[in-house]
């Protein structure tokens, strides 16, 4: 009975050490990780149902394609790999360390017969002279060597990189180290979002937006605000534009308020370049207009009368003196693309008299008499627009993103170790004329050769 | 001279020096397969030279950053860096031939990029404005060009052991004789992706460092993201069933092939037939 169950107990525990579990569950995540790059995650139902019919939409939520990378067996994958790494390192550590901690000092017949590269010398001199004309030659050509006696027979050991062979185990720990940042991340920690007005301040910030915000219920609302403990103030947003008319940079002016001290004043935040403050993070990410922009015009009599200034938003009618209904109808930051020979902003207005047809008419900042020439009684001018705008911008708390570096660096540390040194251990038995020397390297065995030889040829000159 | 003469020039060394490894394969003349390195090397001096140029020409145009910001960009650096892993082991390892499967890849790259790609220099937008894309792009790109050679040195392997395998020996004379033997091939593929690997990892890793200073988020499962794993976990089973279960050979070679494939569709096939946040590739 107790047989059966330490049976199945060690085949459990072989399968956890297995390398074929390794191989699959890589081979694994990388095909299942291949899915969510094909269905697009966490959509709204509607599009997924504009995409695919209504029963491939079912089957497809049931094994949750649509957030797969948070889903159950997705995450089952990543712990089933968690377990292995444990597994085959708690396996394999004791063997190592025993290498480490008992090394092999002799060699004797049994080591000998083990290596594969093993050179007879004869030399003159005796068993006493000889070991210390090895010992000086190791300590030059290799490492420093530990010398044992036994029957009159002088054993000398040398090695090197003994601790690359726990590159491997450093390599493996960073995976989990990266898993528990990960962890302490999410659970820790939030991804959120702000729009902040110019001239305005909030102190509250918002977890992953709702699909439908009109939607929302105050409840809703309520689960996912995060008061934030301070105040983060936009003072001014600004786009900034290429000649191609590309944009060039996005910049809010943020200042921090907290306990109604003024903690950061007016630090400029663009893309790549966050504020940080009491471990939450803000990064330039989006902008968008706050409110109607208002319009600057000043109109005059062709007769000559002073300009006089008059102000309006978007849609807006207003009476002139002389009865003429005013409106803007649209208007531009660049008027090239329209008007090749202009350049810089415009307005379209329309001027609907008193009596008569209404007249659409357009207005360049950049050139205020423009409008004489039209051949009204009224010229209008162009004098610029007011737009607020609010900036967007992402929030992140992430107290576990230095454990995620710290098993980064980890990571690359073990890579290098694992790949790059290997552990070489050379064995020299002095007897009176002759000495024996074997050597071994548990990696890259034909570097090592190589390296064997050259060492063996200096010797012969010596 | 302007960037661009430069880069045809460079274009036109890789296909003469891929056509001299070739007729070094055929013929057996070694001062041909020479003469195909020196080709190859001036080539790359001339490339090095342009990507130089170019980025001093758009400091000229006031826009100046590395040139590294498109897709016409990336493929040309993509090539400098596979002739550059060329180069590392026909220095230390002298085997010239595999040239004859290595400069293909290099060229290609060249005569897309010179013909199919616009090589206007833009200005940065704001999300690449950053000292990580120099980091990210030039580590990411070291590592898929290790894989690039892998995969011709693997493709080499499979030719030379189906031609033994069918012809019992190959006869003296084949162009497959004078490939390395198939153990060096093997050996050669597992060194560069010995190589590859570790800067796959350092670009997976500047990337996410990059990700969380733009935008507060190291990792959030877009395509590209996800493809960068997906490559890695394929190069990692590589890596554990050669080391610890003796992978070698055939399936070794496939795997690594199977891994470049991976690459590439990391590279484009992600920005042409997939949307996510790295669509500047795609321009
Ligand atoms: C992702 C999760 C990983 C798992 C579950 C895993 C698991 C394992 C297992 C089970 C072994 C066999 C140990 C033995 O021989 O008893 C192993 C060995 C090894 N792993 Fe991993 N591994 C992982 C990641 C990595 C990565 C990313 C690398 C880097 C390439 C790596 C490098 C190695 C090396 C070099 C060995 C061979 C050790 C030796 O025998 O010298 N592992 N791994």
């Amino acid at each position: 009975m107790t047989t059966t169950k330490d049976s199945f107990a060690s085949s459990v525990w072989s399968f956890f050490c297995s390398l074929k579990l390794t191989i699959s569950l890589l081979i694994a995540l990388a095909a299942a990780s291949i899915i969510g790059t094909v269905i697009q995650q966490n959509a709204s139902p509607e599009q997924y149902l504009k995409e695919y019919s209504a029963s491939t939409v079912r089957l497809f939520d049931a094994l949750n394609f649509f957030d797969m990378y948070h889903s159950w067996w997705f995450i089952l994958l990543l712990y089933l790999l968690t377990v292995n790494l444990v597994a085959c390192s708690v396996k394999r550590l004791p063997r190592d360390l025993k290498i480490r901690s008992v090394p092999t000092l002799t060699l004797d017949e049994g080591v000998e017969k083990s290596l594969s590269l093993v050179e007879h010398r004869k030399l003159s001199g005796n068993a006493a002279s000889l070991r210390d004309k090895m010992a000086t030659f190791l300590r030059k050509e290799f490492a420093e060597p530990l010398i044992t006696e036994d029957k009159g027979v002088y054993h000398l050991f040398a090695q090197k990189n003994l601790y690359s062979r726990f590159g491997v185990y450093l390599l493996h720990f960073s995976i989990i180290v990266i898993f528990i940042g990960a962890m302490t991340g999410s659970y820790l920690g939030y991804k959120a979002f702000v729009s902040i007005e110019e001239g305005t301040g909030v102190s509250a910030v918002y977890k992953s937006a709702a699909h439908d915000p009109d939607m929302e219920t105050p409840e809703q609302l309520a689960r996912r605000t995060i008061d934030l403990g301070f105040t983060v103030r936009c003072e001014k947003f600004t786009v900034s534009y290429y000649d191609n008319g590309s944009p060039k940079e996005f910049k809010s002016i943020l200042t921090v308020i907290d306990n109604g001290k003024t903690v950061i004043d007016k630090r400029p935040v663009i893309v790549n370049d966050p504020l940080s403050y009491k471990g939450i993070t803000f990064y330039q990410s989006s902008y968008s207009p706050a409110g109607e922009p208002l319009f600057h015009l000043t109109v005059r009599n062709r007769k000559g009368s002073a300009p006089a200034k008059l102000s309006l938003r978007q849609g807006e009618r207003v009476a002139l003196p002389n009865g003429t209904l005013l409106q803007v109808l649209g208007y531009t930051e660049e008027i090239k693309s329209i008007i090749p020979q202009a350049s810089g902003p415009a307005v379209k207005l329309a001027l609907t008299p008193k009596t008569g047809a209404q007249q659409q008419i357009i207005l360049l900042q950049n050139y205020p008499d423009f409008d004489s020439e039209r051949g009204g009684d009224l010229i209008f001018a162009y004098k610029g627009l007011d737009q607020k705008w609010r900036t967007g911008l992402q929030v992140a708390k992430d107290p576990g993103v230095w454990v995620v570096w710290v098993g980064c660096a980890l990571m690359i540390i073990g890579i290098c170790m694992a790949f790059f040194l290997s552990h070489r251990r050379v064995w020299i038995r002095v007897e009176s004329g002759r000495v024996t020397i074997g050597g071994t390297a548990n990696k890259n065995q034909a570097a090592f050769r190589i390296f064997f030889y050259r060492m063996l040829e200096k010797l012969g000159k010596e | 001279m302007s960037s661009s003469f430069l880069f045809n020039a460079t274009t036109l060394s890789y296909l003469v020096s891929m056509l001299l490894f070739f007729l070094f394969l055929g013929s057996r003349n070694r001062t041909i397969g020479y003469a195909g390195s020196i080709i190859v090397y001036f080539g790359f001096i001339l490339q090095t030279v342009a990507i130089g140029l170019r980025w001093k020409e758009s400091y000229l145009l006031g826009i100046g950053h590395a040139p590294l910001s498109n897709l016409y960009e990336s493929v040309v650096f993509f090539s400098w860096t596979i002739i550059l892993i060329f180069a590392l082991i026909d220095f230390r390892y002298k085997f010239r031939e595999i040239g004859a499967f290595v400069v293909p890849f290099a060229l290609s790259g060249m005569a897309w990029a010179q013909l199919g790609l616009n090589s206007g220099i833009d200005p940065l937008v704001p999300a690449l404005q950053s000292n990580w894309l120099l980091y990210h792009v030039v580590t990411c790109f070291l590592g898929y060009a290790a894989f690039a050679v892998a995969c011709g040195v693997s493709i080499m392997y499979l030719i030379k052991v189906h031609h033994e395998r069918a012809l019992g020996n190959v006869s003296a004379g084949s162009v497959v004789a004078r490939f390395p033997s198939a153990i060096i091939l093997d050996d050669l593929n597992y060194k560069a992706i010995m190589v590859g690997f570790p800067l796959l990892t350092l670009g997976i890793i500047t990337g996410a460092a990059w990700a969380n200073y733009a935008w507060g988020s190291y990792w959030s499962w877009d395509p590209k993201e996800t493809w960068s794993l997906i490559v890695w976990f394929i190069y990692a089973a590589f890596l554990h069933a050669r080391i610890t279960r003796g992978w070698v050979g055939k399936r070794a070679a496939l795997l690594s092939i199977l891994g470049f494939i991976a690459t590439i569709f990391c590279y484009l096939g992600v920005n042409l037939l997939l949307s996510g946040l790295h669509s500047y590739g795609g321009g």
